[in-house]
């Protein structure tokens, strides 16, 4: 039978234990969510108000909820991966077998990239970019929704192979060939690895033409490209990363795909295959991700410096030309991931040296930010600190990046927990931190009430600490010869006492999401006392504070004309937000169940193709065929709110700010 | 403005950003041949022992299927011709005539396929063989697609007949076609023309 619920044959009990507690996990949570929207009859108020809602703030905050789910279950990982390396020493086999730690480090990877810092940088991009472009939506309304509703549906998929098989791969988070071909790992877990992140990939494809083109056609009247803010720019290049590297990513795995199940010879040792062509591809994809993933960060910090030092950002056009500088390079360093895999002395060097080039516009930002600072009035609230532990924890990590990318050290180093600790500290410090302010920072424009600054700080510091703590052992060990991906060491190496330290920075972490929680939770329950009235807490600079929090369906009554890069502020100095005028209708987007069905569909094609049933698989095709007909020929996409309605939203929100 | 107008103007300012939307569609989906012609390149004569390109292509039997693909190209843009000048009746006609060649190339494909497997030369034969099954198939699904759409805009114009939104989709399905026609062009040179020689 191709379901095997709660049966893994040769695992041994301590796994089981760990796999049956992930099991119950996911099977609870998703029964309790459903018990719980039957009694409080809730079921069609989700479906109606978000599930099939088309308007960009609500699909963010839905990617935000998958994210922060996702952040948990990566977070779990982790949990185990440090116990096992600080228990696993000598005599002890710590508490899980080999085969399994290889799962948990792939899941591990697999979540955090795809399915949080991804859904993260989504999410962000989704509630603020048409806010701050003065726009009343995206471009496509109904593919942004399609768009998360493939995400998803990768994110339920990756949880499904803990129920349904009890594996994932165990390969890796890029899962190499000649390793993750049929004749090596022929279990379904590297199939579950495949298909989630190729749906979610697709998703994020779509995404990515969606923003550009809302970024090139959806923007204020005035607002040229040098008068975008630069969270626009650095979203407008992650995008086109986006655009120019995910389609690589989806041919990768087709052929991977057809290798596993229909005996094609492309990346296998026999029939001519070349497993290094897949090497060679998965980086041109993967290079340009990493910085998919930075950009819209550098974005949000930019805003948040200039906003809270009070001063226009410093070297605005430097900054644009930096940003540019980096999407250009971005394909031209892959090779920088595998210096020791036979390319030749000459190769390596033009790829070491466009990695150290790298460095130099991304050193820019970094000295345009600190330039912002300087003579500014700074308020270090919870986006700064957030901000500052980026800088420092960055710049540690971005000097050890330029280490790695000299080719004689990366022979050292390659494959040691010094790489680990690299990305680590590049991914959290860089990205996640700066989703974390970005969250700190536009949290009352998206909700209408403010989160608490008090504990929004105590987790930040909680953060960085943690960060220190736990990934500095690992730069040590790394130096040490530490190779990565250990699930076991001899006692005589010394290396425990680093690992319990890198445990106890682990501890430090989850004591930091403890207080995020904590701090989401009493914001929530206390929303009442902390409601944002007037649409700008910050005292911000860009168009998306112009707006009532949470902003209205429309965003904007009126839309903008822009003559300055801080627009909004502009206005302030000028006195007067904005000149009451006569409203007109607005045309909006009628909601749609299309995306979600589209997913639906996706989702079962990639279930039946995982476990070998064709039956399901062309009932899935024949699905996304239909769908997709009766959405053609449905006419009435759109709705009009008339002008009425938009002056009693308006005169009320005039009235909240007396 | 009146509510019949507003939603006019919706639509005309929905045709200019889908257009721009589907040129970076096809910029996305361009890569994707470029992945797969990469991929062919390198492994075109990773054979392992089976047969090459030269022993398996027919060029005459390339030059008719590229023939027949490039009229079709040539009747989908005097499909969007007649559909701008708001003739129903020829659009209707060159569409069909394009889906009747869109299909003829489709049959002459598999027709391939089927011989070269039944010869013992399938996709699992060597990384020569896999590669070309891919990347000369992904075109063959995007005609099929192609295909698809073109049905399901033959059944809007029967029912709605010829607006702005049937002229902004059949200009979409004309790009769309042109791009596979260039695809099957860069295919026919690398993989069949370079195969032979």
């Amino acid at each position: 039978m191709i379901i095997s619920l709660f049966s893994s044959t040769s695992v041994p009990s301590t796994d089981r234990l760990v796999l049956f507690f992930g099991q119950a996990m996911v099977v609870g949570a998703a029964l309790l969510i459903a018990l719980a929207l039957v009694y409080f009859k809730k079921v069609g108020w989700l479906w109606k108000n978000w599930l099939t809602s088309l308007d960009h703030k609500k699909i963010g905050i839905m990617y935000l909820v998958v994210a922060g789910v996702m952040l948990l279950r990566g977070l779990a990982d982790t949990v185990l991966l440090r116990f096992q390396q600080a228990t696993s020493v000598g005599a002890s086999q710590g508490i899980i077998s080999s085969n399994h730690y290889q799962q948990i480090f792939t899941a591990h990877g697999t979540m955090m990239i795809f399915f949080v810092a991804m859904g993260l940088v989504f999410g962000i991009i989704n509630l603020i970019l048409p806010l701050q472009i003065g726009s009343r939506d995206v471009a496509f309304p109904l593919l942004n929704n399609l768009s998360f509703w493939m995400y998803a549906a990768g994110a339920i998929l990756i949880n499904l192979s803990l129920v349904f098989g009890g594996e994932f791969a165990a390969t890796g988070w890029l899962a190499y060939p000649p390793l993750s071909e049929l004749q090596f790992s022929p279990g379904v877990g590297v199939d579950y690895w495949i298909w989630s992140i190729q749906i979610a990939g697709i998703g994020t494809l779509l995404s990515g033409i969606n923003f550009i083109t809302t970024i090139l056609t959806k923007r204020a009247p005035g607002m040229s490209m040098m008068k975008m803010p630069v969270f626009v720019w650095s979203v407008l290049a992650a995008m086109t990363l986006v655009a120019a590297a995910f389609p690589i990513l989806t041919v990768t795995l087709v052929l991977l795909t057809l290798d596993r199940t229909i005996g094609t010879h492309f990346f296998t040792t026999a029939g001519g295959g070349n497993a290094m062509m897949y090497v060679n591809l998965i980086w041109a994809w993967g290079h340009p991700e990493v910085y998919i993933l930075i950009l819209p960060a550098f974005g949000i910090y930019s805003e948040i410096v200039a906003t809270f030092s009070r001063k226009r950002l410093f070297g605005y056009t430097s900054m644009v030309y930096a940003i540019l500088a980096i999407t250009g390079l971005s394909f031209v360093v892959w090779l920088h991931h595998f210096f020791t895999m036979g390319a030749g002395a000459n190769v390596n060097a033009f790829f070491g040296i466009m990695t150290m080039v790298i460095a130099i516009p991304t050193g820019l930002k970094v000295f345009n930010w600190l330039f912002t600072m300087y003579r500014g009035r700074i308020n270090f609230a919870s986006p700064m600190i957030w901000f500052i532990g980026f800088v420092i924890t960055f710049s540690i990590g971005g000097a050890a990046g330029v280490m790695l990318g000299v080719p004689p050290i990366d022979f050292q180093l390659h494959n040691t927990l010094f790489l680990v600790a690299h990305f680590h500290t590049m991914i959290i410090g860089g990205a996640l931190f700066g989703y974390f302010a970005g969250i700190a920072y536009w949290f009352p424009k998206v909700f209408g009430f403010k989160l608490d600054e008090k504990l929004g700080k105590i987790a930040a510091y909680l953060w960085i600490a943690g960060l220190i703590c736990a990934f500095t052992p690992l730069y040590i060990l790394g130096l040490m010869g530490a190779t990565r991906r250990l699930d076991h060491y001899d006692a005589s190496l010394g290396w425990q006492g680093l690992f319990i330290v890198a445990g106890v920075g682990v501890v430090i972490i989850l004591a930091g999401v403890a207080v995020q929680f904590m701090m989401f939770y009493l914001a929530i329950k206390n929303r009442k006392k902390n409601l944002d009235t007037t649409g700008d807490p910050w005292n911000g600079r860009t168009l998306e504070w112009s707006t009532t929090s949470p902003a209205p369906v429309y965003n904007f009554a009126i839309i903008p004309t822009v003559s300055d890069r801080d627009e909004f502020f502009r206005r302030k100095q000028l006195g007067g937000i904005l000149p009451r005028r006569k409203y007109a209708a607005i045309v909006m987007p009628n909601n749609s169940s299309f995306g979600f069905f589209m997913a639906g569909w996706a989702l079962m094609f990639a279930f039946s193709v995982i476990w070998h049933y064709p039956p399901t698989m062309i009932v899935a095709l024949l699905g996304v065929i239909g769908t997709f007909i009766v959405r053609t020929f449905d006419d009435t996409t759109t709705h009009i709110i008339p002008a009425a309605e938009i002056e009693a939203i308006e005169n009320k929100r005039a009235g909240a700010l007396v | 403005m009146t509510k019949i107008s507003m939603l006019q103007n919706e639509i005309q300012k929905e045709t200019e950003t889908s257009l721009l939307g589907f040129w970076i569609y096809m910029m996305t989906d361009c890569i994707v041949f470029a992945s797969l012609f990469a991929v062919f390149i390198v492994l075109r004569n990773n054979t392992a022992g089976g047969k090459a390109g030269s022993d398996l292509f027919s060029l005459s039997f390339i030059l008719t299927e590229t023939i027949i693909l490039l009229t079709s190209s040539f009747t989908s843009g005097l499909a969007l011709l007649a559909a701008q000048r708001s003739h129903l009746k020829q659009t209707v006609i060159w569409l069909c005539t394009t889906g009747l060649l869109g299909t003829s190339f489709l049959i002459l494909e598999l027709h391939e396929f089927t011989k070269l497997d039944h010869s013992g030369n399938s996709w699992r034969g060597s990384a020569f063989l896999s590669s070309y099954f891919t990347l000369v198939g992904t075109h063959g699904l995007h005609i099929t697609i192609g295909l698809l759409w073109l049905f399901a805009t033959l059944g809007y114009l029967y029912k709605k007949g010829l607006n702005e939104v049937s002229v902004r989709r059949i200009t979409m399905f004309s790009i769309f076609w042109h791009f596979l026609d260039i695809v099957w062009i860069f295919i026919f040179s690398v993989v069949y023309l370079l195969g032979v020689i």
